[in-house]
């Protein structure tokens, strides 16, 4: 059972409902105990950092993502803002994140070149290293991508994929069981569809 | 590098698509899930559903009777793999958390971001910005200036599309929608004008709408500063006697379109599939 955690941010319906387009069980949840229970979850976000980080903790969800992910390694991927909360901190609300991956968010700077924030649209991935999340997918696949903030690995094995917004910066993260994807997959056509199949196989 | 993005602006009237010239006549042009279930397939960028009656509507029943069509707004989010944006009457906080949680990815608001400006401000620091996008519907006076017109093109506001888009912005507005009222449904290109002068007011991408009538026409609105070109009847009808026929141009039709925008941006790299 895939279980989309719910804490009040993120497109959660949409993510469902593409799992179960796939055929694969999985359910949204805020409850600590069904997430216990999870084989793979799913931390969706759409919205501020602080915001999430105050949810997650007022929902006391961290002490059981963190056994489930930590200790248990059950799969997990991150989705946009979930992505971001991974890291150990954001200048969005200066508050610190989950830390399970050593890297910081950072919002994306572009005074004076013409280029707009939020970075929001179709842009595509330049992949960093092979990876069975990445089977069916290739450097020149797009995703939709809508964020103001973005996520700088300190650790460069950490980084599974790269998109250029002016800059290059992170689009796709993992570490052991831990996957991160800055773009939705949940509304990417083929691509998005395809990814999620690969972590529904993972 | 990102892509311009091309988005079917689909007017919804009831339960059917309707296609209107300079928001006159609504002419019938088909259901709301046969038209996603087509753009779906054909792999289109985005998908934008405006309600054109909500903001209209005369509600004898209490504010809730005039609402958004959640059901519906379901039912189409559902068949989508694309992301989505409705409008049409929204004024509650409530109506917005309703229709996100239908898995829409961004409300659209028109005439309450008028009405009550705050709004936007609160809207935009509970979801997020980027999920806030400011619709303009702006008509144009014989001197050359425009004014914003609400509640469905009808009623002059007296402020004009530049300076409210500014003002929306510093709000938290995430996106401007700047539509020409002139050029609505006429198909012979955008008002590129006006696009550029809203387009150098703000810093948040700029969806350009009204007046497409072939692919020719998107690349001179990206000059003009938009970030994303949005049509309706260059989507819904097709040839000269405009027969109804849902349709959108293969990624190697649009090649110059998508691609329009990195001219700005130098170093841009990466081939796109």
């Amino acid at each position: 059972m895939i279980v989309i955690v719910d804490y009040g941010m993120g497109n959660l319906r949409s993510i469902l409902n593409k799992f179960e387009r796939m055929e694969a069980e999985a359910k949204i949840s805020s409850e600590p105990a069904e997430i216990e229970r999870a084989d793979k979850l799913v931390l969706p976000g759409v919205g501020a950092f602080d915001a999430a980080m105050h949810n997650l903790g007022q929902r006391n969800l961290i002490p059981v993502l963190e056994k489930k992910v930590l200790k248990e390694k059950t799969p997990i991927m991150g989705i946009c803002l979930g992505m971001q909360l991974f890291s150990r901190h954001s200048e969005e609300g200066n508050v610190d994140g989950l830390g399970w991956l050593d890297a910081q968010t950072k919002k994306f700077r572009f005074d004076g070149n013409g280029v707009r924030v939020p970075h929001m649209g179709w842009n595509s991935v330049t992949v960093d290293r092979s990876s069975e999340l990445l089977e069916g997918l290739e450097t020149g696949s797009r995703f939709y991508f809508v964020h103001s903030y973005h996520v700088c690995c300190n650790d460069p094995a950490d980084k599974l994929a790269t998109t250029n917004y002016s800059i290059d910066f992170t689009s796709m993260v993992q570490r052991d069981n831990i996957l991160g994807v800055q773009f939705h997959p949940e509304r990417s056509h083929r691509y998005g569809a395809r990814l999620l199949e690969n972590f529904v196989r993972w | 590098m990102l892509q311009i993005r091309v988005i079917p602006c689909l007017l919804l009237q009831g339960d059917g698509l309707v296609k209107t010239v300079q928001f006159k006549d609504p002419k019938y042009v088909g259901d709301p899930i046969n038209a996603v279930r087509i753009f779906n397939k054909k792999e289109v960028d985005e998908l934008l559903f405006l309600d054109i009656v909500a903001s209209r509507k005369k509600s004898l029943f209490g504010p809730k009777a005039a609402g958004p069509r959640t059901d519906l707004i379901a039912k189409i989010s559902d068949e989508c793999f694309m992301p989505l944006a409705y409008g049409g009457g929204i004024k509650t906080m409530e109506q917005v958390r309703d229709i996100f949680g239908t898995g829409v990815e961004k409300v659209c608001i028109n005439t309450h971001a008028v009405d009550d400006p705050g709004f936007i401000r609160k809207a935009a620091d509970t979801f997020g910005s980027q999920s806030i996008v400011v619709a303009i519907d702006a008509k144009r006076h014989p001197d050359g200036s425009y004014e914003v017109c609400t509640n469905g093109g009808i009623k002059p506001r007296g402020i004009d599309p530049v300076s409210h888009a500014h003002h929306m912005e510093e709000l938290g507005a995430g996106e401007i929608f700047i539509n020409s009222i002139d050029h609505d449904g006429m198909m012979d290109g955008y008002d590129l004008a006006l696009i550029k002068a809203v387009s150098s007011a703000v810093k948040v991408p700029v969806i350009a709408c009204g007046g497409a009538g072939k692919i020719d026409d998107f690349v001179p609105a990206v000059k003009a500063g938009a970030s994303a070109v949005a049509a309706g009847s260059f989507f819904v009808f097709h040839g000269k006697r405009r027969a109804v026929l849902i349709n959108y141009p293969a990624r190697a039709e649009l090649g110059t379109v998508l691609n329009a925008g990195q001219e700005s941006c130098p170093g841009a790299g990466g081939a796109m599939l």
